[in-house]
C-alpha cells in the first residue's frame, strides 16, 4: 500500500506556533529523518528547532558549510533511504539551484522550503515573494518541479506533510515557497489526530529511472539494498546508464521528467475559491498575500461590491484550468504581488478577462486597505 | 598474486580513459585494495563528481555509484553516510573537483571527521575541458589558460586536509602500485576522515601542452618532481619549491 495512516507524533489539539515551528514540527510528522540546513534568517527558527526535536525523535539532523552542501547531503541521504530536507531563504535558495536540478534529474524525493525575504541579492530580511518564477525556472534545464505557497501557520504545518507525499509519490523535488511574514507569524494550529503519508515505492531490479509508460513514475531503490545502482545527474537511460551523446535518450528522459509532472497537473493542483460563484472582479493571489486580499474581500462583500478570490495553493505547476475558468466568468482579474509581476504573467497567458497587476516589493506586505482601494477604483 | 580486478567491473562496460592515463591505473589500484581486503562490493557506495577521475567508479564499478555535482561529491556522500552509517563511502575524484570547486566541502568533512575514504586523483589540470590550469597545477606548467605559464603555486592537498582534521592522509604516484594499495586498504580499516591524493599524470592534456610527447615522457617528468617523505627530511623550503612529497602524512591521529 501506498498511502498509510499513521497517528500524529505531537498530541492533538491546539498549538500557538511560529511558522518557523510548524514548518519543523510537519516535518517530523511526515516522517522526515533527515534535515541539513545552514542559518539564514527567516528560517533560522526551524534549523534551531530541527537540532532538538530530531535528537528526540531519532533523526539525523547536520548544520552543513552552505546552502550547496545542506541540499546535496540531502540528495545523498535520500538515495540512502531518507526523507530528506532543507529549509533556507532567498540567497539560499539561488545557492541551491543546481542540486534542485540535479533532484529532479534523477528523480530525487527532496522538500525545501524558501521562507521568501526581499531582494535582489542580500536585500532585506523582511518579506517577499519575489522568488516564484525562479522555483519554476531557476535551475538550468526548465524542467519542472511543485511548488506550494502556505498562506498559514495551519499551511505551513499541512503543506509541509503534502510536500513531503508528493515528493514521494512524483520522485520530485518539492518546493515550499514561504515568505518570511508567515515563518515569523505566530498563531493557533490544530494538529490532527492522524496523518495519511505516501510510502516510497519499491520493486527490486525494476529499472529506477524509466517506465513502459512515457510518463511514469518509477520506483525507488536505496544504497545498500544490493542494486548495483548507477544514480548520475548526466544524460541517462532507465538504469541510469550514462549517454550523454545520444538524443534519443536525452529527448525521452526529459519528455518523461516534464510529463510526469504536468500530465498529472489536475492531482497535484490545490486552490482554494472564496466568493467566486458570482464575482466580477477577482483577486488571483497566494501566499500571505491572500490574508490581506480575503479581508479586503471580505469588506468590500459587505458593501455589495461583487469581488471574489481565488487562492493558489500550488503554484506549480500552474493552475492553468481554474484561471481559464474565473477569467472567463469574472470581467477583471487582479493580482496583487510582493514582486514586480511574476505569476501575474501566468494569468494573463490563461484568463481571457482584462488582468491588473499590483506589485509592491519594499519589504512590507500588501495591506488590506491598500487591495481594498485598488479594488473600489476596479469596480 | 595477480587481482583479477576484472570481477568487479559492471559487465558491459569499457574503459572511458586516453591512453597512458594514470586514471585507468588508479582504478586497478582501488580495486586491489578491496580485493586483497575482501571486502563486499555491494556494501560500498562510490561517489564521484564531474571530470575524468568521477568516471573511475562510475559506472565501472559494479556497486552503488552516485555520479554527483561538479564539486559536491563529498556534501553528497556526508548525506548517505550519516544517513546510513552501514554504508562503507567511498569518494573518487579529481583535483580541480575536490580541491578547487568542492575545496569549502573537503575542508569541512576532514574537520567533521565524516568516516569517508577520499582518494584524489591529482592530474595537475582540468582534463575533462581540455587542459586548464587548476589549483595543483604546477608553478610555471603550459596550460591551455596559462600559455606564459602558471604564475601560481600549488596547494599541498596532503597538508590542507591534514590541517582541517583528517585521521589519514597519504599522496603517492600512481605508478607506486604497492604502497598506494596499502594506503587505500589503510584508509578503508581506519575509522573516520581518510584522503589519499594518488598523482595520476595526464599525458593527453597536461603532457601535450608541456611538450612531453608520450605518455613515458609525462610520468618520467613527474616522477623527477616526486620526493618521499623520508628524502624530503632536512630540505629547506626553497630546495623543496617544486618538489611532491610522497608516503604517509598522518595516521589514526598519531
Amino acid at each position: 500500500m501506498a498511502w498509510k495512516k499513521i497517528k500524529s507524533v505531537l498530541p492533538a489539539g491546539s498549538y500557538y506556533f511560529s511558522g518557523a515551528e510548524a514548518i519543523a514540527e510537519g516535518a517530523i510528522a511526515a516522517g522526515c529523518d533527515y534535515y541539513a540546513g545552514y542559518p539564514i534568517t527567516p528560517t533560522t527558527e526551524t534549523l534551531e528547532r530541527i537540532s532538538v526535536r530530531f535528537k528526540e525523535v531519532g533523526a539525523v539532523f547536520m548544520q552543513m558549510e552552505d546552502e550547496i552542501a545542506s541540499i546535496c547531503s540531502c540528495i545523498g541521504a535520500s538515495w540512502a533511504g531518507a526523507k530528506a530536507m532543507t529549509v533556507t531563504s532567498g540567497p539560499g535558495f539561488s545557492l541551491m539551484q543546481e542540486g534542485i536540478g540535479y533532484a529532479v534529474m534523477t528523480e530525487t524525493p527532496i522538500v525545501v522550503v524558501n521562507a521568501q525575504r526581499v531582494g535582489p541579492s542580500t536585500g532585506q530580511i523582511s518579506v517577499s515573494s519575489g522568488d516564484i518564477m525562479q522555483a519554476r525556472w531557476g535551475s538550468h534545464g526548465g524542467i519542472p518541479t511543485i511548488a506550494l505557497s502556505p498562506w498559514s501557520v495551519q499551511e505551513l504545518y499541512d503543506q509541509t506533510i503534502n510536500a513531503f507525499n508528493l515528493a514521494e509519490k512524483y520522485r520530485v523535488p518539492v518546493l515550499i515557497m514561504a515568505e518570511a511574514a508567515t515563518a515569523h507569524l505566530r498563531e493557533i494550529m490544530n494538529m490532527p489526530e492522524e496523518v495519511s503519508l505516501f510510502d516510497r515505492q519499491k520493486k527490486p531490479g525494476a529499472a529506477p529511472f524509466g517506465t513502459e509508460e512515457d510518463d511514469g513514475v518509477p520506483p525507488m531503490p536505496s544504497f545498500g539494498e544490493g542494486e548495483k545502482l548507477l544514480v548520475t545527474g548526466s544524460t541517462h537511460d532507465a538504469y541510469g546508464v550514462r549517454k550523454t551523446a545520444d538524443a534519443e535518450t536525452q529527448g525521452n528522459l526529459t519528455a518523461r521528467l516534464y510529463n510526469k509532472i504536468m500530465n498529472r497537473k489536475e492531482e497535484i493542483v490545490e486552490y482554494e475559491g472564496y466568493y467566486l460563484e458570482d464575482a466580477d472582479i477577482a483577486v488571483v493571489c497566494y501566499g500571505f498575500t491572500a490574508r490581506s486580499s480575503q479581508f479586503a474581500v471580505d469588506r468590500l462583500r459587505e458593501e455589495g461590491i461583487k469581488v471574489g478570490m481565488l487562492r493558489l495553493k500550488t503554484l506549480w505547476p500552474f493552475a492553468d484550468k481554474i484561471v481559464k475558468d474565473v477569467g472567463a466568468r469574472v470581467r477583471k482579474i487582479f493580482v496583487p504581488e510582493m514582486n514586480m509581476g511574476q505569476i501575474v504573467g501566468e494569468v494573463m497567458k490563461y484568463a481571457a478577462a482584462e488582468v491588473i497587476p499590483y506589485n509592491q516589493m519594499n519589504g512590507q506586505v500588501i495591506y488590506p486597505n491598500t487591495i481594498i482601494e485598488e479594488l473600489r477604483r476596479l469596480s | 598474486m595477480a587481482t583479477d580486478v576484472k570481477q568487479y567491473l559492471r559487465p558491459g562496460v569499457s574503459l572511458p580513459f586516453c591512453p597512458g592515463c594514470g586514471d585507468r591505473i588508479l582504478l586497478r589500484l582501488i580495486l586491489k585494495a578491496i580485493d586483497e581486503l575482501e571486502m563486499n562490493i555491494d556494501d560500498m557506495l562510490f561517489v564521484s563528481g564531474i571530470g575524468c577521475a568521477g568516471w573511475i567508479p562510475s559506472p565501472q564499478f559494479n556497486a552503488d555509484t552516485l555520479h554527483t555535482l561538479h564539486g559536491r561529491a563529498i556534501a553528497f556522500a556526508t548525506g548517505a553516510k550519516m544517513f546510513n552509517p552501514k554504508l562503507n563511502v567511498m569518494v573518487i575524484s579529481g583535483d580541480g573537483d575536490l580541491a578547487d570547486i568542492g575545496g569549502n566541502h573537503l575542508i569541512h568533512a576532514a574537520r567533521r571527521n565524516i568516516d569517508l575514504t577520499v582518494i584524489c586523483a591529482n592530474n595537475m589540470n582540468y582534463g575533462m575541458t581540455g587542459g586548464q590550469v587548476c589549483s595543483t597545477t604546477p608553478l610555471g606548467a603550459v596550460t591551455h589558460t596559462t600559455r606564459g605559464g602558471n604564475p601560481y603555486r600549488p596547494v599541498d592537498l596532503c597538508k590542507l586536509v591534514n590541517a582541517a582534521g583528517a585521521v589519514y592522509t597519504a599522496r603517492y604516484l600512481v605508478t607506486q602500485g604497492s604502497e598506494l594499495v596499502s594506503s587505500i586498504k589503510k584508509a578503508l580499516e581506519t575509522e573516520g576522515f581518510c584522503f589519499i591524493e594518488a598523482i595520476s599524470p595526464c599525458p593527453t592534456q597536461f603532457g601535450r601542452q608541456n611538450r612531453l610527447d608520450t605518455p613515458r615522457e609525462t610520468f618520467k617528468f613527474v616522477e623527477r618532481m616526486c620526493i618521499t617523505k623520508e628524502d624530503a627530511e632536512g630540505l629547506s623550503p626553497a630546495e623543496l619549491q617544486g618538489k611532491i612529497v610522497t608516503g604517509e602524512f598522518s595516521n589514526g591521529g598519531s
